[in-house]
């Protein structure tokens, strides 16, 4: 039995039976990651020591049946935009190459408790602005399934490491589908939670209205496992919900017949690729089969959804990375810096590569004086209407139905050369964020055999509702289950 | 330097991105500001779209979030030890960060 | 030559005593910690990945100054960035409130004393924000300790309602006052717990409009805040008689050379590009809420100096004076209820003399060699006869000098006022015999000689001699030489 093959839930059940032990678990996901990265790039940092350190005090908790969980003595591995305490943590840009926080995320510390056990850190889209993994200062990941192709961004590292079963489960973070497009991309189940159901403190902020820290795993009840352990209020995040955090392994085997699925017609308009389509009207007919109602539903302001969601991400990342600056950690250049203004504009010159310097400078023009109204404060109008579409649509229907990206991975270097371009893929996916909303990807067939993904989204904290439909999907489906031909040399 | 007008769509020009770039203190050269000028004024064009919706009586999404009222007590907790903040320090002098000559207020 | 008329706002910077900073739980008693940089976390340091959340004693201190001050408190606060780049500044944007407030639309009556009367200065707003680091320049480079950042700090805003310097020195005076009643500033400028900075602007006199005005920032003594906006005006109003036009820029006080420097670097007016802070909340505070605050605040300065005219009998003048500074009026309480001498008595010493001293000596009233309760006594000495007004002040400056308690003083030096009527008529008649001279010249007219025989008495004693017992001896001696 290969253990890096098993899943968090079949893990589970070998450690608490003492079939398997957390050290062996953890020295087998080592193993395959060490190796197999050398094509897959998905990794910028390995935490070896710390990773068996962790995994012996899982087995001592183990074998003392002390308050175990789904996750104690799991290997996992996280974006590295979520601060690790004592292993580095970049956001893959030059600007943090060698910064080491000196303190844990919260949802690190909450799975620490969980006695989940940390590998490495993930590469990612530099401080997440990509849809491929493409715009990593550093090297770019690789789609385990065809390692000419992009495993999506910007949590791709995350993704591609799940799907090559690198790690049991994958923590993410998605801002405007950087957890759910990877996934489709990578054959994997992503979550992209309801903004402020799982704390932020310590994730590295992008677009802090809309980022939210969400797991990758190999099917839906992994998921559930993780964000059981990572939901809940934070008093150190003060945007975190109140709201209890409800038993979602529990929930999850309750039949689907009779829920309401609706199908924005904006969202299948003309321009998805084929292969695409048709995997997802075989999802929708799926759910039928499960006994679920069908309705067309419209999301009216759907075209403006790419501008609010690019304009806000925008402005608040040109704020948010204005901290890295030479001063307290981080990349320090200019040697001969005469004046501190020299310091910030060589560190900033040389540290951040250049799709973060055209948002950076793009956020600073929307935000500046007699911009302000016409860019900003109208997209957040416009974000308003797009969370009435969400809240209008709800009342219709139980979920929504959806692709996480027109096509399936696209080639490396292929959308590189158009930013404007590049931004145009998310179409699928950047509405949810600036609504709250959330959302869950699910692999749902393969396109010329590349996977295709398809995402599920629902009202605010609607994690269980969700996790129950796509429960049921994967009872009756296996695409979830496929594995991508990359052990064996497979190019 | 006077301050930036609104242009009209597509004629963002350098002169623009390195007033940008100062900014957000982003060192650019001669060729970057052309190049940037151009990808920028298609960017801004595209948002253009959003003029389109009618947001006579639409509250901005900023003011109206999920969570309201958080606050935390006047409690004194433990602070960061003075070595695991100066490890990451790029220029750190005794207990002091160091910079560069620092000439005018912000 | 047109005269001009300055158009003066302040904007006022202070730091408020709560026990934690205003967005983490660092200690905010930066000015105790032994050592730089030890009062830190990931969230006044602007690590990646922290968060701030707000204080709720910063949002009461505040709401009680925004009272203080007769402002609205706004039913909603919210906080937003301002972003600009400085080594003080870990974020690279300060959390501050611009769009919504915590207070608005106050007003401080200042120059009550004047010929024209009361003026009311209006109060903007007073809103929540953050204090940056402690940068120490040294030439070629600058050290960062970041202890201070992150202490909350109130910022108040006045209209550019103040029209003289004197306007402004009230208006300042009284606003610190008010705080440190609150007790959420010290008011120790030279510690920089509270700052001023001066928006300053000169028009034709008659005129309504706001011309381009300059900001002096960083005046952290009252001292400063008087000279700098008063050069500033001048050096504005020469400008624009000669023909020259005042450009909007910061500028920085010069302490040793006595004028306002336009600050070096780039003259880029500043884009804040301010947008509501997402990381925190909206900050609701019902009518309640504020009804509770406003029940709790203590009693003001303002109705202490109402107070004082009532229970003590002071004029308006005298209790505006002694409640112009916390300090003095605490301290004026204390030797009241110490002395059995009428208030009015005690006051005057302590406008009069002990401030004098203690201005002189640059003293800080809190710590007086002299504590109330002593000079109370001395002020009974005084109204007792036991010494007299001259004695008096001598064993004051004693006091101040020795820490010796006036009975002590007068005691060791022996110099219990003389009222004995024998001893001094034996003095008396003694100085009329030795000076026929005058004694004629008085009693031909000449008034003056009185006070010249008052003065030759109180020599003889060594200034012991009760002035009253002796002017009456005096009297009665000269009267007789008048009608034997």
């Amino acid at each position: 039995m290969d253990p890096t093959r098993l899943t968090v839930r079949e893990a589970h059940d070998l450690l608490v039976r003492r079939q398997l032990s957390s050290l062996e678990l953890t020295r087998a996901a080592l193993a395959r990651a060490h190796a197999l990265d050398e094509k897959l790039h998905a990794f910028v940092t390995f935490s070896d020591e710390l990773a068996l350190e962790q995994a012996r005090r899982a087995d001592e908790r183990l074998a003392r049946g002390d308050s175990v969980g789904p996750l104690t003595g799991i290997p996992f591995a996280a974006k590295d935009c979520l601060s690790t305490r004592g292993v580095r943590t970049t956001c893959s840009s030059k600007i943090l190459e060698n910064y080491v926080p000196p303190y844990n995320a919260t949802v690190v510390d909450r799975l620490d408790e969980a006695g989940a056990v940390l590998i490495g850190k993930h590469n990612m889209d530099e401080f997440g602005m990509g849809s491929s993994c493409e715009n990593s200062a550093f090297f770019p990941t690789r789609n385990p399934w065809d390692l000419e192709r992009v495993p999506g961004g910007s949590s791709g590292g995350s993704a591609a490491a799940v799907a090559a079963g690198l790690g049991a489960f994958a923590l993410g973070e998605d801002t405007g589908g950087s957890i759910r497009m990877p996934a489709g991309f990578c054959n994997v189940t992503g979550l992209k939670p309801t903004y402020g159901r799982v704390p932020r403190y310590g994730l590295i902020a992008l677009v802090s209205s809309f980022d939210s820290i969400g797991p990758l795993g190999r099917e839906v009840e992994d998921c559930a496992a993780v964000l059981q352990a990572i939901a809940g209020r934070d008093p150190r995040d003060a945007t975190s919900l109140d709201a209890p955090v409800p038993d979602y392994l529990a929930g999850m085997q309750k039949p689907v017949k009779g829920l309401r699925l609706g199908i924005p017609k904006e969202y299948f308009a003309a321009g998805i690729q084929p292969g695409v389509e048709a995997a997802l009207r075989a999802a929708i007919r799926q759910f039928e089969g499960l006994g679920m109602e069908i309705h067309e539903v419209s999301l009216p302001h759907t075209r403006y959804a790419l501008a609010v969601y690019y304009l806000l991400l925008f402005a608040e990342a040109s704020a948010n990375l204005a901290r890295f600056d030479g001063v307290r950690f981080g990349l320090a250049a200019g040697q001969g810096a005469e004046n501190v203004i020299d310091l910030f504009l060589q560190t900033r010159r040389e540290g951040f590569g250049p799709e973060v310097k055209r948002r950076i400078m793009l956020g600073a023009y929307v935000l500046s004086a007699g911009y302000y109204d016409a860019y900003y404060l109208k997209a957040q109008k416009v974000r308003t209407l797009l969370r009435q579409d969400f809240a209008a649509a709800f009342g219709q229907v139980d979920a929504l139905l959806a692709p996480v990206c027109p096509t399936t991975a696209f080639k490396l270097g292929e959308k590189l050369d158009d930013p404007l371009t590049m931004y145009l893929s998310d179409i699928h996916v950047v509405a949810t964020n600036p609504a709250g909303v959330p959302a869950l990807s699910l692999p749902c067939g393969f396109a010329d055999g590349l996977p295709v993904g398809m995402q599920l989204i629902g009202p605010q904290l609607s994690e269980d509702r969700l996790f129950q439909i796509g429960h049921a999907y994967q009872a009756a489906t296996d695409w979830h289950t496929l594995r991508p031909p990359i052990d064996g040399g497979a190019a | 330097m006077a301050e930036p007008k609104p242009k009209a769509a597509g004629s963002i020009d350098t002169e623009m991105v390195k007033h940008v770039a100062s900014l957000v203190r982003l060192g650019l050269d001669e060729d970057e500001a052309r190049r940037f000028s151009g990808q920028f004024a298609e960017i801004l064009d595209y948002f253009r779209l959003l003029n389109a919706v009618d947001t006579e009586d639409v509250p901005p999404a900023s003011e109206q979030p999920a969570v309201r009222n958080v606050t935390r007590p006047d409690e004194v907790r433990p602070s960061l030890p003075r070595d695991e903040f100066l490890s990451n320090v790029p220029h750190a002098e005794g207990p002091f960060v160091r910079v560069p000559n620092v000439f005018d207020e912000e | 030559m047109t005269t001009y008329e300055p158009v003066i706002g302040l904007e006022i910077h202070a730091e408020l005593r709560t026990h934690s900073k205003m967005f983490c739980g660092c200690s905010a008693d930066y000015a105790s910690a032994p050592e730089p940089n030890t009062l830190i976390c990931p969230v006044c340091t602007g690590l990646p990945g922290a968060m701030p959340v707000v204080n709720q004693k910063a949002i009461e201190q505040a709401i009680l100054v925004g009272l203080a001050l007769n402002c609205t408190i706004n039913p909603t606060n919210a906080f937003a960035r301002k972003n600009y780049f400085y080594p003080d500044l870990p974020k690279g944007y300060q959390i501050s409130q611009y769009e919504h407030p915590l207070a608005s639309h106050g007003w401080l009556e200042v120059l009550e004393d004047s010929e024209a009367g009361p003026q009311r200065i209006g109060v903007t707003r007073a809103h929540l924000e953050e204090d940056t680091a402690k940068l120490a320049h040294h030439g070629d480079h600058a050290l960062v300790d970041f202890n201070r950042a992150g202490v909350p700090l109130l910022e108040i805003v006045s209209e550019p309602d103040m029209h003289t310097v004197e306007a402004a020195l009230d208006y300042a005076t009284k606003v610190r006052a008010i705080l440190r009643t609150l007790g959420v500033n010290s008011g120790d400028m030279e510690k920089g717990v509270l700052r001023f900075e001066a928006n300053v602007s000169v028009r034709p006199v008659g005129s309504t409009a706001l011309n381009t005005r300059t900001e002096i920032k960083n005046l952290n003594s009252f001292r400063a805040l008087a000279r700098a906006t008063a050069y500033e005006i001048e050096r504005q109003a020469h400008l624009i008689e000669s023909g020259g036009t005042v450009i909007q820029q910061t500028m920085g006080w010069d302490e040793a050379h006595g004028v306002t420097v336009a600050q070096r670097g780039k003259e880029e007016a500043h884009d804040y590009r301010y947008f509501p802070e997402p990381d925190l909340t909206p900050l609701e505070i019902d009518a309640a809420r504020v009804d509770a605050a406003r029940a709790a605040l203590p009693e003001l300065p303002v109705a202490r100096t109402q107070r004082f005219v009532k229970d003590y009998a002071l004029t308006p003048k005298e209790a505006r004076l002694l409640n112009s500074e916390t300090a003095l009026a605490d301290y004026f309480e204390a030797a009241v209820q110490a002395a059995m001498s009428p208030a009015r008595t005690v006051n005057h010493w302590i406008a009069g003399e002990l401030l004098r001293s203690v201005n002189e000596k640059g003293l800080d009233l809190e710590a007086l060699p002299v504590p109330p309760g002593r000079l109370a006594a001395l002020v009974d000495l005084v109204t007792g006869g036991t010494i007299n007004a001259n004695t008096g002040r001598e064993v004051l400056g004693e006091m101040f000098a020795s820490g010796k308690t006036p009975e002590t003083i007068v005691a060791e030096k022996n110099l219990s006022q003389v009222s004995d009527q024998d001893a001094l008529l034996v003095v008396v008649t003694q100085i009329l015999a030795d000076n026929p001279g005058e004694v004629a010249k008085y009693l031909a007219g000449k008034e003056t000689v009185f006070q010249w025989l008052m003065g030759q008495v109180a020599r003889a004693t060594r200034g012991k001699a009760d002035p009253k017992v002796t002017r009456e001896l005096l009297e009665q001696a000269l009267a007789n030489k008048k009608h034997p």
